[in-house]
């Protein structure tokens, strides 16, 4: 018989490794939606990573609780009258989370590490309307051409190709924060590690255990420091959506970043103070490949299947998660945009149907003839219901849907080398403006995967991209959308919704349409 | 016995390099690369990224690119956790897992063995049916179920544990993962051990222990036992990968630090040196656990002897 001691002795020293956790008085503690690929602003690239990166650094402009921008680092800006010239005042008090000065110098540096090749920053194209920048990202051109200049430690100058209205938007996102030129300068590619890392933002990084815990303090060198309410913040990256939902009904954590949408209905009955369902700035469509050979090249095929897909029956019936029916590309309530839609939207679901059947038979479908189609998807169990919800309403069109499923990256990877007719999309927008969306259907741009192309579509966006004045510019993009709804580029299904579970004791939060939550508004209430 | 085991090691390098070559070729087979996602990345962004990490050389001089750095010792950079190297990445991660797995091992032995002996012992009777009537219960419902029910029983409804995470490893914070991650073995340990508990108590050598008149609980512990328990102990190689492959899912739902949750996140996102990592690093693990298994087999069974 073998001495069971050893056995005992594991767990003796097993639960002698109990570690109290610190519990600082005013502590946020927040479900994300996993595991950050990294805390360096230049290698991030995903939706729960703006929620740590964002808590520690600060762009010139920033976020409120409302996503309004106001000013971040810079105090003010100057923009010449051609929209090309951009002049930022820096805060004189600017510091770094070790009290080092923070100067328009930094930024310098931090833009050409963005677009150095060899930092291979996903996210680097963001910058491209800054003068030189896609040059230098493509190697062609070297960083010193960048068109950013500090004129002197608070005055910054930045020169665009050409005048983008929604630059100022574009630099309160991650890829445009400053990093410490003094920190990267000393410990090169390991200024990330905990120990190293100097921040700018209202908090500062503790500790970072991977798949763990994040945690964070409040940084005392911040500029609006006297008014961040929280003393520390522990972020848990937490995949399992189910597991973030236990969590906090266990009361582990104040905030969950998405909760599992199965759980809605339950959630609304038993938590409907806690939880919090808000319009978000995305939407979730179907690509119609217009490649050659496909039948999706015929519009009248892309016509049939937009009007006779019940847009509210899978948002209300199926879904039941509280999307909002889209019969458009741009989302409601982008800064400036009127609400564009697809021709058809206002008929009756049998005025549609009726319209559906005569286009294809016109398209030369019917009883003899049926329109095969292969739907792809990548795998979930939402997307796979929203398939089999298509492919029943179809089917008294004689459309017989070949639904394929396969893991995210052979997904978009078979979506790329247009292998399908029908392929799930969806597309988070990155900054609040309409081209961020409208440009996934300009001829030949990676997104745009159903191969979708109209001249008169590419000249109106074009033509947006030169124009100065706002109200304008979102009339002319209003034109370009309407011509590729009017074509039928794509099946929009949804707007995305955000869904957070937030604990009633937290002050500060507010919806909003791009679901950024930054800490600094948070309060906890005693 | 030390010449015997400097033999296994040496048998384990090609099995090894084996397992490494198929991994390394299967994994760039699998559609989809590292830098596929929901968005297409400009041409010129991913030719950046694939410079960065070697990949767009030919495969042949990956390959060999990647052997010469794992003799050094170095895993490579993780595509996905960029702030990490794989090595960084399985120090951290390992600790949790061991200590997951071996409590989990450990408990399982504690009680499958007890629960067979007892099984067997008061054999056909309602003792019997209800610890083998658990057993099968432990062995019909996945850990996938399990877990989360015990979660949201213990963690939410009466609130005596923790959901999950994993606090510095608090006993607390360990108990739900542990238990669900052994119950599977628990049960296969205690039919085993009934099984072989029944046989032997049939075999001559009991018989011959009775007859000398040892009283009933010699006969057990000194005679029954050992001989009894090499089943169990032979079962050890495959349960330890059994509890290797259940700490993936019992880590993802608890949300505890281990490496398991490397193995399908790395698979999901293409991250071929994570991949390979785990990989090489549990072929290791499990090649010396069924040496250990294989010398420990020596202490039990007399009959066994590895000799030069």
């Amino acid at each position: 018989m073998p001495s069971i001691r050893p056995l005992v002795s594991a767990i003796a020293l097993a639960s002698s490794l109990i570690a109290a956790s610190p519990a600082l008085a005013d502590t946020l503690r927040v479900a994300i939606m996993g595991e950050p690929a990294s805390l360096d602003p230049h290698q991030v690239s995903g939706v729960w990573e703006n929620d740590v990166v964002g808590d520690l650094f600060e762009g010139l402009v920033t976020e409120d609780a409302h996503v309004q921008r106001i000013p971040g680092v810079a105090e003010s800006w100057d923009i010449s009258d051609d929209g090309r010239t951009y002049t930022f005042h820096l805060r004189q008090d600017a510091k770094w989370s070790d009290g080092e000065p923070l100067t328009a110098e930094d930024f310098v540096f931090s833009w050409r590490r963005l677009l150095d090749p060899n930092t291979a920053a996903n996210y680097a194209y963001l910058l491209y309307p800054i003068k030189g920048a896609e040059a230098i990202n493509k190697g062609e051109a070297d960083v010193d051409t960048l068109g950013v200049r500090a004129i002197d430690a608070h005055t910054l100058e930045v020169t665009l190709t050409h005048a983008t209205p929604y630059f100022l938007d574009q630099l309160s996102h991650y890829t445009a924060y400053p990093l410490p030129e003094h920190v990267l300068k000393e410990y090169g590619r390991d200024w990330i590690r905990q120990g190293h890392l100097v921040s700018n933002g209202a908090f500062k990084l503790d500790q970072w255990r991977s798949q763990n815990r994040i945690e964070a303090s409040k940084n005392e060198y911040f500029h609006d420091a006297d008014n961040v309410s929280l003393d520390e913040i522990i972020y848990y990256p937490i995949e399992d959506r189910n597991a973030a939902l236990n969590r906090f009904r266990g009361g582990e954590v104040d905030i969950a970043r998405e909760f599992p949408t199965q759980q809605y209905q339950w959630l609304k009955d038993n938590l409907p103070d806690e939880t919090h369902v808000a319009p978000y700035l995305g939407i979730y469509y179907m690509a119609l490949n217009s490649r050659e050979g496909h039948p999706t090249s015929d519009v009248r095929v892309r016509e049939a299947l937009n009007l006779a897909t019940r847009r509210d029956v899978i948002s209300n019936n199926i879904l039941k998660i509280g999307t909002i029916p889209a019969w458009s590309i741009v989302p409601e309530g982008i800064n400036d945009y009127e609400l564009q839609e697809m021709p058809g939207h206002d008929m009756s679901a049998d005025e549609r149907m009726a319209r559906a059947k005569e286009l294809l038979a016109d398209a030369g479908y019917g009883p003899n003839k049926p329109l095969n189609l292969v739907a792809t998807y990548n795998t979930d169990d939402d997307h796979r219901k929203v398939m089999v919800a298509l492919a029943a309403m179809w089917k008294p069109l004689g459309i017989n849907l070949d639904l394929r499923n396969a893991e995210v990256a052979v997904h978009y990877q078979n979506m790329r080398q247009g292998d399908f007719d029908i392929g799930r999309a969806g597309w988070i927008g990155d900054y609040n403006d309409p081209q961020n969306f409208l440009s996934l259907f300009e001829t030949g741009v990676p997104n745009n995967y159903g191969a979708y192309s109209n001249a008169e579509f590419d000249q109106l966006m074009d033509q947006a991209a030169g124009t100065l004045d706002m109200t304008q510019r979102a009339h002319v993009m209003e034109s370009a959308e309407h011509v590729m709804l009017a074509d039928f580029g794509a099946l929009p299904l949804y707007y995305y919704v955000s869904r957070n579970l937030v604990s009633t004791h937290l002050n500060g939060w507010e919806d909003n349409i791009e679901d950024i939550h930054r800490s600094r508004w948070i309060s906890i209430e005693k | 016995m030390l010449s015997y085991i400097a033999k296994r090691l040496a048998m384990a390098i090609p099995t090894l390099l084996i397992v490494i070559t198929a991994s390394f070729f299967l994994m760039r087979v699998a559609p989809g690369g590292p830098f596929d996602g929901e968005r297409q990345l400009p041409p010129e962004i991913e030719a950046n990224l694939m410079a960065a990490y070697h990949l767009d050389e030919p495969l042949p001089m990956q390959y060999l690119r990647y052997m010469g750095n794992l003799l050094q010792g170095d895993f490579g950079p993780s595509f996905k956790y960029k702030d990490f190297s794989v090595t960084d990445l399985i120090a951290q991660g390992f600790p949790v897992s061991l200590e997951l797995g071996g409590l989990a091992i450990a408990l399982a032995l504690l009680l499958g063995i007890p629960m067979g002996v007892m099984a067997a012992l008061k054999r056909n009777t309602t003792v019997d049916y209800l610890l083998m009537g658990t057993a099968l219960g432990g062995i019909a419902v996945p850990n996938f179920v399990i877990a989360p029910l015990m979660a949201l029983f213990f963690g939410v409804m009466l609130g005596w544990l923790p959901v999950g995470g994993w606090n510095g490893g608090a006993l607390p914070n360990l108990v739900l993962p542990v238990v669900a991650l052994a119950i599977q073995q628990i049960a296969y340990i205690a039919r085993m051990m009934r099984a072989s508990m029944i046989e032997v108590l049939g075999s001559h050598f009991i018989r011959t222990a009775r007859a000398k008149g040892l009283n009933e609980r010699q006969v057990i512990w000194r005679h029954a036992l050992r001989p009894a328990m090499l089943p169990v102990l032979s079962y050890l190689g495959p349960a330890i990968a059994g509890i290797i492959t259940g700490s993936v899912v019992i880590e993802q739902i608890f949300g505890l630090p281990g490496i398991g949750r490397y193995f399908v996140q790395g698979a999901l996102n293409r991250d071929y040196t994570l991949v390979m990592g785990t990989v090489v690093f549990y072929g290791i693990l499990i090649v010396l656990m069924n040496l250990i298994v294989d010398l420990l087999y020596s202490l039990f069974d007399p009959q066994i002897r590895y000799d030069d």
